[in-house]
């Protein structure tokens, strides 16, 4: 299943991540939507943009960074949170 | 409905052959003296193989000069790349080709080929025109018509031992892709290779030579245009004609710069990078054996040939007067833009001279950084994977020919333009 349905129950666990967008650095590269594909979509005109509210399932901690780490314009945050 | 006039005028090519006139510098060709001081694009040295050279500089002058060209820099590292590539205010994208001809400064912020050479502001709104017909959800409309051309094209080798991968293929996947996509007729394809080398290549020539070779694709949009005024279609040359920017409709001049820029953009670039994959696959035999045994790996590596190989270096003229980290930069001083030489800094990536094929994280910009991040990269990285998807599994098992037969494009879209190898098609 695609995962647009992230994690609801943000806080249970520790170890929590999040990812964000920043639009003023992102180009439509489109790694992160190449890489990533269940935690960043493409808009109309290729720009990516985060899917759901930006909480990643465990399931896909490691694809939502290579898509992070492969942003020529590194403007992907990954932000682990407590 | 209005009638659309903005092609009727009979001095339309007299106008655009005017509003080019720009300032020459000194035609100065010949060999290097030094790559620090006197360094060039368009010798064999430089074309041939410019790593070593782009190497040797990073470590020993990395933001190298020239007197030629009226005054050139030629930054080497992928930091200082990337700020100029970022910095709209004292680099300008007026002209992108850098050579001895210099357009007017009144060209801007248009420039003759928008959106990449139009600057901020004008440049958001020409490119946001384009960006749609070009996300990676378009290209994939091409790609089953693209794949069943690829292997049209290798159908075509039945029977022979050798043939050209760089002529007789990679040239032209991206040529029927781009033209289609622009609703030009496949039998005019063979034009479009003048097109590019007028465009791109050969820019030592004499001015007048230069204006015309280019003034002849311009004649030849301006045909192309006319035809689809007649009979509009679901083209993206109709969609230029039909389009506004605040409210009017682009100027001629605006329509016919960006389909020029979509044509030869659109096939030099992927040819090379068609080019240079087969050419390392081909010289490459554990690489190639181990995409064979793995597809799966190929966008993977993909990426890794757009790093070490990447076709396209931009140009900037500087807009005034500036000390830039130690370089004292005069006001239209050209900045060659090295996108291959900032991909191989190894400060910015790990082993950069080796080609990696399963790296991992490849933060490379082949397509650019910033606003002029390649508006067709969707479309390239397309090409290039159906490309090397098809030509993998019909031809396995391939080796250049003749290393010394392989030659390599002038000017700033490298890549094999003759690349002869020895084929064995796939047992079926």
């Amino acid at each position: 299943m695609v995962g647009t349905g992230p994690v609801r129950n943000s806080g249970r666990w520790r170890g929590q991540v999040k990812v964000q967008i920043d639009a003023a650095r992102c180009q439509g590269h489109g790694r992160c939507y190449d890489l990533a594909p269940e935690v960043f979509g493409e808009d109309d005109e290729g720009y990516g943009h985060v899917l759901g509210d930006g909480l990643v399932p465990a399931a896909l901690h490691a694809q939502a960074r290579l898509g992070a780490m492969n942003c020529p314009e590194s403007a992907i945050d990954v932000v682990e949170e407590a | 409905m209005t009638v659309d006039d903005r092609f009727e005028q009979e001095d339309l090519r007299a106008r655009r052959d005017e509003r080019l006139v720009g300032t020459r510098s000194e035609v100065m060709a010949g060999p290097v003296r030094d790559w620090a001081t006197d360094f060039s694009h368009m010798e064999p040295e430089w074309y041939d193989d410019p790593y070593p050279v782009q190497d040797e500089l990073r470590e020993r002058c990395p933001i190298a000069h020239t007197e030629r060209f009226g005054g050139a820099w030629l930054p080497t590292r992928y930091e200082d790349v990337a700020a100029i590539a970022y910095d709209t205010d004292n680099f300008s994208s007026r002209a992108i080709v850098m050579g001895n001809f210099r357009p007017p400064l009144d060209i801007a912020p248009a420039g003759g080929v928008p959106p990449i050479s139009s600057d901020p502001p004008f440049h958001h709104d020409a490119r946001k025109l384009l960006l749609p017909a070009f996300t990676k959800k378009a290209v994939a409309k091409q790609e089953a018509a693209t794949r069943a051309y690829c292997h049209s094209l290798i159908d075509a080798f039945t029977g022979r031992a050798e043939v050209d991968a760089a002529a007789e293929y990679a040239q032209h996947i991206p040529t029927r892709v781009i033209g289609d996509m622009l609703g030009f007729p496949q039998s005019d394809e063979p034009l479009y290779r003048e097109f590019v080398e007028g465009a791109l290549e050969g820019l030592n020539a004499p001015p007048e030579v230069r204006v015309e070779r280019t003034g002849h694709l311009f004649d030849y949009l301006v045909t192309q245009i006319r035809d689809h005024l007649e009979h509009p279609r679901d083209d993206l040359t109709s969609y230029l004609l039909q389009a506004e920017m605040g409210g009017e409709k682009l100027d001629a001049f605006h329509v016919a710069g960006t389909m020029s820029l979509l044509l030869i953009a659109g096939i030099d670039t992927t040819w090379s990078a068609i080019g240079a994959s087969l050419w390392h696959l081909a010289r490459t035999p554990e690489d190639r054996r181990r995409l064979v045994a793995e597809p799966a790996l190929l966008p993977t590596a993909m990426e890794e040939f757009l790093r070490t190989y990447a076709p396209v270096t931009m140009a900037r003229l500087v807009k005034h007067d500036i000390t830039w980290r130690g370089a004292d930069m005069k006001a239209e001083d050209w900045i060659l833009l090295s996108f291959p030489a900032a991909n191989r800094d190894p400060a910015h990536v790990d082993r950069a001279d080796e080609v990696v094929i399963d790296r991992e994280v490849n933060r490379h910009a082949a397509f650019g950084l910033g606003i002029h991040r390649c508006v067709g990269s969707h479309l390239a990285r397309m090409e290039l994977r159906v490309a090397l998807e098809t030509w993998l599994e019909r031809i396995p098992e391939f080796s250049l020919a003749d290393p010394e037969a392989v030659t390599w494009a002038a000017g700033q879209v490298r890549g094999p333009r003759t690349l002869p190898l020895i084929v064995q098609p796939a047992v079926t």
